[in-house]
């Protein structure tokens, strides 16, 4: 399939060209980034939500749960679940389609399963690149759910507009709330397992731990309980889903977040692509390797040569541009 | 001038490409095989699937489960959603003469027969000629070594 093939069935709607195009952003295939390239313009309209938590806090029920009340609502959902890799065979085990049956044959709603390889941080190298394309397909919202993350899985905050941490009664105390990491990231706070024992001492250990920020914000984390498998508690957590990216936008942060994750994203191209394009340039080069001998036998030092290649690089990019 | 090529404008969100030449050369370099794992019928034994689940998993492959109890539509609906390359049916109720055709169908329908199907289970061996003949390409039964199945899988895919 060309790229232009691919780009054309992804925007016409088609689910075997988005699945074979995140088969490719997974797999590094070079047609990915022209792909993507030509779908950019037509993203940045899905609100993406990103569920996270312990593993077994129920994240898939619950992502089931949400999508059939954001159904009931009309909105087309996508879906990318992702799972640990194994880091000795590098294989994978995608089990969140299992408790997501009930949407198994609705047309709108797109199930994705990703595996890590090998990235850390709750979500694979890929998955940023997966939403936009699952964007480009023009699904209202993106619920992406990350690995049973602990305490620094914290990369979702930097791909969705909204977090919702999961959390189930009797796990740690009061001082596990305060600690930073993923209490700190989450827009909504869900205690699921609402059935369980302790349930509402967790979401008041949870409200004490967010009193504590004292900190003037447009937008106070609420504590929801749910119980994922028989649904409670949902239509207030999908009700605080839209409430949140409401807020974001009247309060201008949507706006101020976006500008600043095309600024970072930008720059981490241009930083892959000029190291890329002097790392080629210099590898070749017999002169290069002498360096780097000296280097290691202390005649000369990193900082100084690498000042000087960066340098001599650039100027000699200038001179050519006359 | 510094030529943008966009192919080679492949980065990742983060990690730096210092640490990981390879992506400066092929790109493609990533590739797995994914194999979705899948029950057709009403039977609710499912330690072989997951026993091979995970033996698919252990040789580096990325394997999708989706649990008891699909039906023929679900199974092909995940398979292209996932894109996977190989489909691992398992039954045991004796339903396979019914079910596993009608999956071959669904996928020719949906343009998806390129997929490779593999089944397994009780199955009688007066049935896997016919079987075959609608398309799944091997039947592997009990006592099967796991390593055929994995070898068959990592040889007869499509690349």
């Amino acid at each position: 399939m060309s790229v232009d093939e691919l780009v054309e069935g992804v925007l016409a709607g088609k689910r075997r060209s988005l699945a074979r195009l995140l088969s490719l952003i997974e797999d590094e295939d070079v047609r990915a980034p022209k792909a993507l390239s030509q779908l950019y313009r037509h993203t940045g309209r899905a609100h993406i939500v990103g569920v996270t938590g312990p593993p077994g806090s129920g994240k898939s029920t619950l992502v089931t749960q949400i999508t059939k009340e954001l159904r009931r609502r009309k909105k087309t959902v996508g879906i990318i679940c992702v799972d640990p890799s194994s880091p000795f065979s590098g294989g994978a085990l995608l089990g969140d389609r299992i408790r997501m049956q009930e949407h198994a044959l609705d047309d709108d709603v797109y199930v994705r399963s990703m595996g890590t390889r090998g990235h850390l941080g709750g979500l694979a190298r890929s998955t940023a690149e997966a939403v936009r394309a699952v964007d480009a397909f023009g699904k209202d919202v993106i619920l992406v759910e990350t690995v049973g993350a602990g305490q620094s899985e914290v990369e979702i905050i930097e791909l969705a507009h909204t977090v919702v941490v999961t959390d189930v009664p009797g796990s740690g105390d009061d001082i596990q709330a305060i600690k930073a990491g993923i209490m700190e990231i989450a827009d909504i706070f869900v205690v699921n397992k609402s059935d369980l024992e302790g349930a509402e001492r967790k979401g008041a250990e949870i409200n004490a731990m967010l009193e504590t920020d004292i900190r003037e914000k447009p937008w106070r984390p609420p504590v929801l309980l749910t119980n994922a498998r028989t649904g409670e508690g949902v239509a207030e957590l999908v009700d605080k889903i839209s409430e949140h990216i409401s807020c974001l936008r009247d309060s201008g942060l949507l706006e101020e977040r976006g500008l600043q994750r095309s600024r970072d994203e930008l720059e981490q191209m241009m930083e892959y692509k000029l190291t890329h394009q002097l790392l080629t340039e210099l590898r070749g080069r017999p002169e290069y390797n002498e360096a780097i001998v000296r280097i290691a036998k202390r005649n000369e030092d990193p900082y100084t040569v690498a000042e000087k290649l960066v340098m001599d690089f650039l100027l000699k990019y200038r001179e050519d541009a006359g | 001038m510094v030529t943008l090529a966009i192919e080679s404008l492949y980065i990742s969100t983060r990690g730096s490409p210092v640490s990981n030449p390879k992506r400066g050369g092929s790109l493609n370099s990533t590739k797995k095989i994914r194999v979705l794992v899948a029950k057709p019928g009403l039977d609710g034994h499912d330690r072989g699937a997951k026993v091979v689940a995970r033996a698919l998993r252990d040789a580096g492959m990325e394997v999708i489960y989706t649990g008891l109890r699909q039906t023929p539509e679900m199974i092909v609906r995940a398979a292209i959603d996932e894109s996977v390359d190989c489909i691992g049916l398992s039954i045991l109720s004796g339903a396979h003469m019914a079910l596993f055709p009608k999956v071959m169908e669904l996928l020719k329908k949906e343009d998806a027969d390129d997929i490779l199907v593999v089944g397994g289970g009780i199955i009688p061996e007066d049935d896997v000629p016919g079987l075959k003949k609608t398309g799944i390409a091997e039947i592997f039964g009990p006592g099967t070594p796991l390593e055929s199945i994995i070898e068959y899988i990592q040889s007869h895919v499509r690349t």
